[in-house]
């Protein structure tokens, strides 16, 4: 049964581990490119809209394990949305397929600013292992402008943290 | 198999073709090929593909030998998939990947290739009406296009089409030596990396004639099983989720996190990426690693009983699961499909039954079936495969053998191939080595491609607001048959 269970778990410690705050270097190099765009403030919270644009689907397995109980995303004001018109951020995976350039492009039109552009693992930053491939344009940046860059394959789901929370950090001083 | 073996009883035997035959067919043994597989439903078209003016089947007869055709292709070769649906989609990426043309194919249609818009199917009757989803999707899924047109709220029809996360990852293995284009092979499908690494692994050692060592052969098997874990928690929770049921998704996470955790302290990757390479493993496993794995196996297992019970308990839930998206017995058979979309609708195929160099014969593993092909037999198939992977991974720590961890892979020429269960069903690799050692050409096979069709049955008479449930229940992968 359920109940008890919960019952349980209204009793014993939470399962949600603290993150490393984001690391000021970041934070301080972001709020600089901010206050350079003059850009609006965001607010303290951030709505993320997810964009495979040719993924692996690596990148997509630990972007789900942000909004389990582990590192509960939304304890930090950042949440997961449907559609690119909710959004703040769009985070962005995979090397830009050319089956899928347009469609990233058309989302980020459809985002509302102001806007910001993750670029999340290797094949975000510039087409990673795919690279030079005749079917891959490149890089996100390649397509849409990109305002922070979260390495690995995949990012770890505390790095991909840390990098969303340098967004806020950034959005704070800037 | 009888009538396809009298046909290809009449090709000629390539050399050096390792451990499965590969027969090289004329045109017209080729198009007898089509007509035994049509007169004769015994066996699995288990993938086809291009070659260098040419085509390839890869096919397995009913006591699980497995043989690959080849026929001319100059462009035009005769269509397997009006005798064997599940070649369609094939057909039509071999199209797209190298311009030869499947004659008699029912659908003719570019798949890989969006330069040019395609038409959809058409459906036809009172009162429909369509939506269309994609390639950008409300969730954190892959990118892919669903049309529905329906009546009221009930599915007519379903037209999957993907080919948007088309990388050409084939094109880029080719003229690499092995080592290299095992990082392709570890990105066809993030989540399988395991799976279709071991694969071409096991592919290209058959081909340079060399066995890994059995200490990485059974490093493979244990990742192999722990990558199984991983992704039936996954899914199981994905599913309850769908069905708006967070509690099991929220524990499955929780389990799913700590089972990653292990992999990242014994392998030093929480998806084992690029661990499984040709000639053996890229690292041992490290020295607290059996101990993480252990203590990660006896939390999953102390769990999943009382998540089972509250998956069964449930009324709510299993008014969600049970009866939904049905895929009918008689349509898995005629696809061939793998995996637990296959078993969960009474097909008893199970790649780790076959012949293998791994080390799975020692473990007996035992088969997981279902016959109701609904939701609810997808979720108890996988709930069973966990337990059973649980199982052989304490098995295997138990009995791990010392020694090397790799074998040298010879320079050379050669043809191998290999089949492995991979969480979603048989992951297939065939390459072929040219003189120095390079690949020369190379096809990776993702039980994908035989499930998506089946999605669209599946959700066929369902209402539209279970298709994200369904679609998580036979969770096909779309980067896996993108290519
Ligand atoms: S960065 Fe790695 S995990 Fe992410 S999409 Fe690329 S290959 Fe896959």
């Amino acid at each position: 049964m359920l109940w008890p269970r919960l019952a349980r778990n209204l009793a014993s410690r939470p399962l949600t581990e603290r993150v490393a705050a984001a690391d000021e270097a970041v934070a301080q190099a972001l709020a600089e490119r901010l206050r350079a765009a003059s850009r609006a403030r965001l607010g303290r919270s951030l709505a993320v809209r997810q964009v495979d644009a040719g993924s692996c689907n690596g990148c997509e397995l630990e972007i789900h394990m942000l909004s389990g109980v582990v590192y509960d995303l939304e304890r930090y004001g950042l949440s997961i949305v449907a559609s690119p018109r909710h959004a703040d951020v769009l985070l962005v995976t995979g090397p830009v397929t050319r089956n899928l350039a347009q469609a990233l492009a058309a989302t980020h039109a459809a985002t509302p600013d102001p806007k910001w552009v993750v670029a999340l693992g290797d094949c975000a930053a510039d087409g990673g292992v795919f690279k030079g491939s005749a079917a891959v344009v490149g890089g996100v940046a390649d397509v849409v402008p990109v305002d922070l860059l979260i390495p690995g394959c995949p990012p770890p789901p505390a790095r991909i943290l840390e990098g969303l929370l340098a967004l806020l950090e950034a959005e704070a001083e800037g | 198999m009888s009538a396809l073996e009298a046909v290809l009883r009449r090709g000629a035997a390539v050399a050096g073709a390792a451990p499965h035959a590969r027969l090289l067919l004329d045109a017209e043994g080729w198009a007898a090929l089509a007509d035994a597989l049509a007169a004769d439903d015994g066996g699995a078209l288990l993938a086809l593909w291009p070659g260098q003016r040419s085509v390839h089947a890869a096919l397995l007869d009913d006591a699980g030998r497995m043989v690959v055709a080849s026929g001319p292709a100059a462009p035009g070769y005769a269509a397997l998939s009006p005798a064997r649906p599940g070649a369609l989609l094939f057909e039509r990426a071999a199209r797209d990947l190298a311009g030869i043309v499947a004659e008699g194919a029912a659908d003719a249609r570019p798949w890989l290739d969006h330069a040019e818009e395609t038409e959809w199917l058409p459906a036809e009757g009172p009162g429909l009406h369509r939506i269309l989803v994609g390639p950008i999707h409300a969730g954190v899924i892959e990118p892919g296009q669903f049309r529905f047109s329906l009546q009221g709220e009930a599915v007519v029809r379903l037209e999957v089409r993907l080919g948007f996360t088309h990388k050409g990852t084939l094109s880029l293995m080719r003229g690499k030596p092995p080592w290299a284009a095992a990082r392709f092979a570890a990105r066809l499908s993030g989540d399988s990396t395991v799976a279709h690494s071991a694969a071409f692994a096991l592919a290209v050692e058959a081909a340079c004639g060399v066995a890994a060592p059995p200490r990485a052969q059974a490093l493979r098997v244990l990742m192999l099983e722990w990558e199984r874990v991983a992704n039936h928690l996954h899914d199981w929770g994905m599913i309850c989720n769908d069905a708006a049921f967070a509690a099991i998704h929220a524990e499955t996470g929780r389990l799913r996190e700590a089972v990653l955790r292990a992999a990242d302290a014994a392998f030093g990757h929480r998806l084992m990426m690029d661990r499984v390479v040709p000639g053996g493993v890229a690292a041992d496993m490290s020295g607290e690693g059996a101990a993480a794995l252990r203590s990660a196996a006896l939390a999953v297992r102390r769990a999943v009983p009382g998540l089972r019970r509250i998956l069964e308990q449930h009324a709510s839930l299993q008014d969600r699961l049970a009866g939904t998206g049905v895929i009918a017995a008689a349509l898995v058979r005629r696809f061939a499909a793998g995996g637990v979309v296959g078993r969960a609708s009474g097909r008893a195929f199970d790649a780790r039954l076959l012949p293998s160099p791994l080390p799975y014969a020692a473990l007996s593993p035992r088969l997981a079936t279902r016959g109701e092909g609904d939701v609810a037999a997808r979720v108890a198939v996988r709930i069973e495969e966990l337990h059973e992977s649980l199982r052989m991974v304490t098995a295997l720590l138990d009995t791990l053998p010392d020694g090397p961890l790799e074998a040298p892979l010879p320079p050379r020429a050669g043809e191998g191939s290999a089949l492995i269960e991979g969480f979603r069903g048989e992951c297939f690799a065939w390459v072929s080595l040219d003189d120095g050692g390079a690949i020369r050409e190379v096809f990776l096979r993702d039980p994908s491609w035989l499930h998506w069709p089946l999605l669209e049955a599946a959700v066929q008479g369902n209402i539209v607001a279970d298709f994200p449930l369904i679609n998580t229940s036979v969770n096909g992968s779309c980067s896996g048959c993108d290519l």
